[in-house]
């Protein structure tokens, strides 16, 4: 591997790579994410290799694992250039024919193509998805034109010119300046504007520096983070780079959680990759600046997404947040000037260079530029990453994207912000999605994973979920957090539980004004799920308390399965299936729970025939007393 | 356990008290695992007090300070797995095994944890046997996947 000295260098590197691409020879392109991994990803390539070698085919066609395009829902994805025809929920079984009719024939297989739920008309191409159409893909777009793990691929797109720019053409303060222009904020949860951090750091009179990217993305159900670096690690290294020469730092450091293996090794790979290029390391590109880089891994623990704390972990100790009356810009790692900022927020930094902030700013609301990714999951017909311009509403995310509630049911809430967010009712969905206005609206940006709930998601539940997450996230440090967390839990405990009483909401409200006395972010946010749930939802916190009721049928200690006399046909299914043996059955003869011995597993009533539809649940009122013995015949 | 092995760690590690965290992390990817002749070891080497290698084995989640089963089943409890039914497939798993989250059972065959999210949240609820995923799982699959393991 040649070193490139020089900016004309890379850019000769580039020119080699791209007149080696024939635009119109057949690639074959797999999701290699995580999500088609799991859905299968590794066998439906491992065919196409096989497949393609049995008709001879293998010099003339290439294949490639990609970075994650965000259709999680439908995976393993599988698209064919030229042509850009998708194929979805692709199976090893599936690839002899692909590779016949579609490489060999120019045909499309039609079973394999996107249906539209709305018009039943059949979608060829990728970008004429409704899931995909909707989106603004500046950051996503990219992880499905290259192979994560080839640093040509990534050149070949034009990656590392911002870089070879900043160097060449910009001073520091003039990358300073673009940023600050583009106002781009931290996507990783407060929204904080990135320049400021970097101005802050840039000034503090210590020499030694750190740029750090924060990939521990700990908030339960977001995930664009590892797609990313999982998809398209160069841009996150090339972004930090940047960052370095900006602040003036010569190190710095990559923090990624030890849950995202894949994530680990695609990150080592790309700065192993880079080095030998001379893109990191010593005199990069001939400019004479110096930038070395080390990943580090989490090992679980919520808290260390928070700065301070991931400061301190880096240190090689507990990752316990401490004060920031002087910020870690000043004062971080090893008490030297650290800025550290979301990985989102680096892969803005190559096209905010490259592009100019004008281009990045002609998105998004007056305080909230560019685009964010989200991760809209949940009970959601489109699962998913889903790249937008701040300012759509909820619904159209909710409702065009996401294809909106499966099933039939009725929409309840979504949740922003993770663990630190709320939840946002109906009656707020047409809420523009920018950094103030979900804050505004009692929820928050987060690092932007949007949760779906429908009629079947208890409110309370959901509250009493977030919190349990956080009484064994908080790391125990400052009381308010360490015994509010506990004292909360106990009180959503006893309310899901039928224990509730008079005056609990009071008393959540008044514990959630303590905390705000904790040390960091997480113990200052942690009521919001609480709060945001009873501001919106307070009728179903009374139900559970006044009523014994669970209105959403989900609490499992105020609920009972129950089969309907009239409607059971006596099919013995929930007989066969009961793990309990809790129901009374037999030829002919309606069925019966025993009310004693069901564990409420809910097998019953996932298992009665949709035609039937006999198991129900009750809350609130009581059972209806079984049917007599002799009155069961059918 | 091999001692030799373990300053193989330290020593990739540069024995660099800041790389603390990751030598226990490869420690304990080896060996499912932190022995105390290895944690004695690295306080050795790296003239750390044993008391703060106890203080990160015990804060983080990855770390465990007794031997694991031949099984890891980690259940997804992320948000998205949790509106999605997540608690009743942690309860058909701790039926079949007869394991709490946290615990190993006595012939070491399984070790059941709880992970906040694996980021596979378009397949949830999901489950994971010794690193495989296993998406969109019903409770009433649990039996027949962990009966395959031997």
């Amino acid at each position: 591997m040649t070193r490139l000295s020089s900016p004309e260098k890379l850019e000769c590197a580039r020119k080699e790579i791209v007149a080696k691409i024939d635009p119109s020879k057949p690639c074959i392109s797999v999701c290699a994410g995580a999500g088609c991994l799991a859905s299968g990803a590794a066998e439906v390539i491992a065919a196409f290799k096989t497949e393609l070698e049995f008709h001879g085919l293998t010099t003339e066609v290439n294949t490639r694992g990609t970075g994650c395009p965000g259709f999680c829902e439908r995976g393993p994805i599988v698209m064919i250039y030229p042509g850009e025809i998708c194929y979805l929920q692709v199976k090893p079984a599936d690839v002899p024919e692909i590779v016949s009719h579609t490489i060999k024939e120019k045909k499309v297989v039609e079973r394999l193509l996107y249906v539209n739920p709305a018009t039943g008309e059949k979608v060829t191409r990728e970008s004429e998805i409704p899931f995909y159409k909707n989106q603004q893909r500046n950051i996503l777009s990219e992880n499905i034109r290259l192979d994560s793990k080839s640093i040509d691929d990534y050149l070949a797109i034009g990656g590392y010119s911002a870089l070879s720019k900043v160097l060449f053409q910009m001073k520091p303060e003039d990358v300073m300046g673009e940023i600050k222009k583009s106002n781009l904020r931290g996507r990783g949860g407060g929204g904080f504007p990135a320049w400021r951090k970097w101005e802050e750091s840039r000034n503090a009179p210590d020499p030694i520096k750190y740029v750090i990217v924060n990939a521990d993305e700990g908030d339960p159900g977001a995930f664009m983070d590892r797609a990313l670096i999982e998809g398209n690690p160069h841009s996150i290294l090339e972004g930090l780079i940047i960052g370095a020469y900006a602040v003036g730092a010569h190190e710095g450091f990559i923090y990624v959680r030890q849950e995202y293996p894949l994530a680990v090794v695609n990150i080592n790979l790309a700065i192993r990759q880079a080095a030998e290029r001379g893109l990191v390391g010593k005199d990069i590109l001939g400019s004479g600046f110096d930038f070395t880089v080390k990943v580090h891994m989490g090992a679980g623990a919520f808290v260390c997404g928070e700065s301070s704390a991931l400061m301190t972990a880096l240190e090689g100790r507990a990752g316990e947040p401490r004060p920031k009356y002087i910020h870690t810009a000043v004062k971080g790692v090893w008490d030297h000037p650290s800025v550290l900022n979301n990985v989102e927020t680096w892969a803005n930094v190559p096209q905010i260079i490259n592009k100019g902030a004008d281009w990045f700013t002609q998105y998004g609301t007056e305080g909230s530029k560019g685009t964010k990714i989200f991760s809209l999951v949940g009970k959601i017909s489109n699962t998913g990453l889903v790249e937008v311009p701040m300012g759509v509403t909820l619904r159209e995310i909710i409702e065009k994207i996401g294809g909106g509630i499966p099933g039939g049911k009725k929409f309840k809430a979504v949740q922003t912000g993770g663990p630190s967010g709320g939840c946002i009712p109906e009656a707020q969905l047409d809420l523009v999605v920018d950094f103030d206005q979900l804050t505004k609206a009692g929820s928050m940006m987060g690092s932007g994973g949007m949760i779906v709930m429908d009629e079947d998601t208890c409110m309370v539940d959901i509250a009493r979920y977030f919190i349990d997450f956080l009484k064994d996230e908080s790391c125990g440090k400052c009381t308010p957090c360490r015994e509010g967390i506990r004292q909360m839990l106990r009180v959503l405990t006893n309310i899901t539980t039928g224990k509730g009483k008079e005056g609990d909401i009071e008393l959540l409200e008044e514990l959630a004004e303590s905390m705000g006395a904790a040390l960091c972010a997480l113990g200052k946010s942690a009521p919001n799920p609480v709060l945001s749930t009873i501001r919106y939802f307070r009728d179903e916190y009374e139900a559970h308390i006044r009523q014994q009721r669970c209105p959403a049928l989900a609490c499992k200690e105020m609920i009972a399965f129950h089969i309907d006399p009239a409607k059971c046909k006596a099919c013995g299914t929930c007989f066969k299936q009961c793990p309990a043996e809790a129901i009374e059955g037999g030829k002919k003869r309606i069925h019966v729970i025993d009310q004693e011995k069901c564990t409420k597993c809910g097998t019953c009533f996932d298992v009665c025939p949709k035609q039937f539809g006999a198991v129900g649940k009750i809350s609130g009122e009581p059972v209806p007393p079984p049917v007599p013995e002799e009155k069961r015949a059918l | 356990m091999d001692i030799k092995r373990i300053d193989e760690i330290i020593e990739k590690h540069d024995s660099e008290e800041s790389s603390l965290i990751q030598i226990l992390l490869d420690i304990q990817s080896e060996h499912h695992w932190l022995p105390k002749e290895a944690l004695n070891r690295v306080a050795e080497k790296l003239q750390v007090p044993l008391s703060r290698i106890q203080h990160i084995a015990t804060f983080y989640k990855a770390f465990s300070l007794v031997p694991k089963g031949r099984h890891e089943v980690h259940v997804c409890m992320g948000t998205a797995c949790h509106v999605r039914g997540a608690q009743r497939v942690l309860d058909a798993v701790q039926d079949a095994t007869g394991i709490k989250p946290g615990e190993t059972d006595a012939d070491l065959k399984f070790s059941l944890e709880t992970v906040n999210c694996l980021g596979c949240c378009a397949l949830g609820p999901v489950m994971e046997v010794d690193g495989k995923h296993h998406g969109n799982i019903a409770p009433s699959q649990i039996a027949s996947v962990l009966n395959n393991c031997d």
